[in-house]
């Protein structure tokens, strides 16, 4: 009984905050709002902002979780560069918009030094950072840090033995990597992906700090729904939008855990 | 990390790359990821309009001792740290025992918790904000809308890290044994629990609360849609009336996170097991 309870009032209210909106105020009318034309476009926008940032951050993230294979897994440099990702990863969201508006902003490091050296203006067709395009470059400092802390476990599970038998048998460094590392890394490598990807999908705070104005992706969208004054009745939107989010959300998880079992396999 | 050292293997993993390739790979995106942190410092030391840098910025910031402009950074501020510790408060008082409980005697419901603890990471703040706007019109009835109610759902989003943090752990310690020596000793539940497990597990107890409090601190979202004041929205206010401080102030916050979560990695396995070898060693004597 103890355990019930205490099992209980979490389990109740994740549960209860996360669908009490969409199954209390389910009706067709918000279901149907999902239809419209520039919800449709956020939610493209969203997904195509997050599947380009997964890949490029689950490349990039993958290259250094190579480069740090071979360093002592206890060491100063591994321990460091954990800590950083998961400052980044985790931490960052409202700072990392303020960063991003000190480098390429109107007046940052980056974009004054171009002008300067080259005359070079990055912001020659207009300012970019405050839109979605802009929104890619942060993403991306968040997601590489995610895809370290995430892949690294798999890279270090590959077994030495492997490596003898390539070698015994008269295999190469390259069809070491070809033959037997990639497709063991495979499901690990596609599941960080699909991670990152419902990283990007859910994150808020950066977007919300670079973004004032306007709701390009999703989560801005709900922010405009549940602040707006101007319409009755927009909380049902957000409700919609939640669902939307959650729906795509599940998908993207359950191909996570469907990876990670396969990827599991191999790490005993 | 035995005797393995044949031409392709290093520290036990094959085919690692070489040296040039790391220091190359590595220093490249390092320095590219050190870029938006050396603009930050670098805009905080721009002396205005003419040009040239010097440090006045900092060195008003806490000669004025936050006073000013800078009053609801402060206020914000330790709103975040009662936040910070309400949160771990709840984890510690629900998610320990309850962990504990399952591990030892319900360890067919372990499948359930884990469930249920790794939840919210797939249900992302800006869902469930939808979710708690109505629940907390409710408690801002019966409670109060204090900043403080916030730690309930701050509880929620930490469950995941939290839980990580203490199940592996839990995974290293032999809990059973050391619960059924101390029963045999005569122990109740309530001396098992603070007197032998809780020091055994203080490891993953204490980075699961560091990793609570760096989840608090950085936390925007929940406090910024339901209206509460925390250290990061109070940031995105002042940054509009005053950018330099806000970077200023978000450059700190960001050390002391590295700090905390370089603390949680000095607190890892490897060290403590010498440890608890050599007093085992020692034990007979």
């Amino acid at each position: 009984m103890y355990v019930v309870l205490f099992l209980a009032v979490p389990t109740l209210i994740a549960i209860g905050t996360g669908f009490f909106d969409t199954t209390g105020a389910f009706t067709l009318a918000t279901v149907a709002a999902l239809g419209d034309p520039v919800v449709l476009t956020t939610f493209f926008n969203s997904f195509w902002l997050s599947a380009l940032t997964a890949v490029v951050g689950a490349v990039v993230g993958a290259l250094v979780c190579y480069a740090m294979l071979g360093t002592r897994p206890d060491g100063a440099l591994r321990s460091t560069i954990d800590s950083l990702s998961g400052v980044l990863a985790q931490f960052g969201g409202v700072m990392l918009a303020f960063a991003f508006v000190a480098t390429i902003g109107i007046q940052g490091m980056v974009t004054l030094y171009l002008r300067d050296m080259f005359g070079l203006d990055i912001f020659e067709n207009g300012v970019w950072l405050y839109s979605t395009t802009g929104l890619i470059l942060p993403y991306i400092y968040f997601q590489v840090p995610l895809m370290i802390i995430t892949f690294m476990p798999a890279l270090q599970a590959l077994k030495p033995q492997w490596a003898e038998a390539n070698a015994t048998l008269g295999g190469t460094t390259a069809s070491y990597w070809l033959r037997i590392a990639f497709p063991v890394l495979a499901p690990s490598f596609l599941g960080s992906l699909l991670l990152l990807f419902a990283n990007a999908f859910s994150s808020y705070a950066t977007a919300a700090a670079l973004v004032s104005q306007g709701s390009q992706i999703v989560p801005l969208q709900i922010r405009a729904a549940l602040t707006s004054e101007t319409l009755l009745g927009r909380e049902n939107l957000a409700g919609a939008l939640a669902l939307g989010m959650i729906v795509v959300m599940a998908v993207v998880m359950i191909g996570y855990s469907a990876l990670q079992s396969r990827a599991a396999r191999w790490q005993q | 990390m035995a005797a393995v050292t044949g031409s392709f293997t290093a520290n036990g993993v094959a085919h690692a790359p070489s040296r040039t390739v790391r220091v190359t790979v590595l220093s490249l995106i390092g320095l590219i990821f050190a870029l938006p942190i050396a603009a930050m410092i670098e805009f905080t030391l721009r002396a205005g309009l003419v040009g040239g840098y010097n440090v006045d910025r900092w060195v008003a910031l806490f000669q004025s001792g936050f006073t000013g402009v800078y009053r609801p950074v402060l206020v914000a501020l330790g709103n975040s740290v009662a936040l910070a510790i309400g949160t771990v408060i709840i984890v510690m008082l629900l998610l320990v025992p309850t962990m504990l409980l399952v591990h030892i005697r319900f360890p067919y419901l372990r499948r359930v918790l884990e469930f249920i603890c790794i939840l919210p990471i797939t249900i992302p703040a800006i869902v469930l904000v939808v979710g708690l706007a109505p629940i907390y019109t409710v408690v801002a009835r019966m409670l109060g809308s204090g900043v403080w109610t916030l730690a309930f759902a701050y509880g929620i989003t930490v469950l995941p890290f939290a839980y990580r943090a203490i199940q592996s752990n839990l995974d290293g310690v032999d809990v059973r044994t050391l619960t059924e020596a101390a029963r045999t000793l005569g122990a109740g539940w309530g001396s098992v629990l603070v007197r032998v497990l809780v020091p055994n597990l203080r490891r993953g107890i204490l980075a699961g609360a560091f990793i609570a409090v760096a989840v608090v601190l950085g936390e925007f979202t929940i406090a910024s849609l339901l209206n509460r004041v925390n250290l990061q929205t109070a940031l995105v206010v002042v940054s509009k009336v005053d950018p330099y401080t806000a970077v200023i102030l978000s450059l700190l916050a960001l050390a002391f996170a590295s700090m905390l979560l370089l603390i949680i990695g000095r607190l890892g396995a490897p060290r403590n097991q010498t440890l608890r070898r050599r007093t085992t060693v020692k034990g007979p004597a």
